[in-house]
């Protein structure tokens, strides 16, 4: 049985995957089928794991994009949100928290933007 | 339901505004270099499947089963979580609070959606919808039976609200009928709500 010791997990480990967890079966897998669907839409998937990738390679404290997203979310009112709305506001504090670090620039993001929304660019990702 | 397989091509659909924006920063940071080529879809897929609740669970089922454990586990959540391995981004402050016949625990939070990534995955809709954030705590008891939760008057029900610093999880009790149960098939029973503390866990029918 290949059962890693692997101690305290660093956070830029958490993209890991234990063994034994995969080894789990059956009534062992139900809180995994449990769960919801996490993300309605690949997009969310993406801009979630953008934010976690670029914290592990340490490009900002964890705490700088999460004070961002409680902004984005304080700043929409607390209507009923969807999981679009919060991974809306998640890409919100994303883009401002990578122009203020100076990941990319607010223009040159505008423009690729534009650049999808014309479709004068279409890789998916 | 997604259209995504079909915005693209020669007659691409338009795409929305956070599609735009979504993809429009990924492809700029990767122009950068900023993001390794397939390291997002690895964490994401690892979120998706394999970190998540079941990690929770197997936590709940040692403290079923190792009353000292268990005990480490109340002292020091995050120290007793991390001894089997689970920890890292949003885990590093648990505060674990036990449920027993008089006591029911239920976590919210109120602020946005502070959440238990290492242990119970990422948090379900629901869990950051409005209604939920505001109503469990005004009407506790209400909002546990939507989820199929009757409790007792005689019950006391406590809500914690997460926070950035603190995150809570519920260890459920125990239902009966489990004392042949192994670690793993106990680990089996544990669901997401239940250590949320929306639900109870249920002995196999």
């Amino acid at each position: 049985m290949a059962r890693r010791d692997h101690g305290e997990l660093e956070v830029n480990e958490t993209s890991s995957i234990d063994d034994s967890i995969a080894q789990m079966r059956g009534e062992a897998a139900l809180p995994r089928a449990n769960g919801e669907l996490v993300f309605e839409d690949p997009w969310q998937g993406r801009v979630f794991g953008i934010a976690v990738q670029l914290h592990q390679e340490g490009r900002y404290d964890w705490a700088a994009f999460q004070q961002r997203l409680i902004d984005e979310i304080a700043a929409s009112g607390d209507q009923d949100r969807s999981a679009s709305d919060y991974y809306g506001h998640w890409l919100a504090a994303l883009e401002r928290l990578a122009i203020e670090r100076g990941l990319v620039d607010a223009e040159e993001l505008a423009q690729r933007v534009d650049d999808y929304r014309h479709g004068r660019r279409d890789e998916v990702f | 339901m997604s259209d995504h397989h079909h915005d693209h091509g020669h007659h691409p659909h338009p795409i929305s505004d956070v599609q735009a924006r979504a993809r429009a920063l990924e492809s700029l940071l990767r122009d950068k270099g900023l993001l390794t080529p397939g390291a997002v879809d690895t964490l994401v897929s690892a979120y998706e499947q394999d970190i998540g609740p079941l990690n929770g669970a197997k936590v709940v089922a040692r403290a079923w089963t190792d009353p000292d454990y268990k005990q480490r586990l109340l002292d020091d959540g995050a120290a007793a979580i991390r001894e089997l391995g689970f920890g890292g981004l949003q885990g590093e402050h648990m505060v674990v609070v036990e449920n027993t016949p008089e006591v029911h625990n239920v976590v919210v939070c109120t602020l946005c959606s502070c959440y238990p990534w290492p242990v119970l995955g990422l948090p379900p809709v629901w869990y950051k919808s409005a209604p939920y954030r505001s109503r469990v705590v005004r009407e506790p008891r209400a909002v546990l039976a939507e989820f199929g939760t009757e409790l007792g008057d005689d019950v006391a029900i406590r809500v914690w609200d997460s926070s950035a610093e603190i995150r809570y999880l519920v260890l459920p009790e125990r239902p009966a009928g489990t004392e042949h149960f192994s670690e793993e098939e106990l680990a089996g029973l544990v669901t997401r709500d239940a250590m949320i503390g929306v639900q109870k866990v249920e002995a196999p029918a």
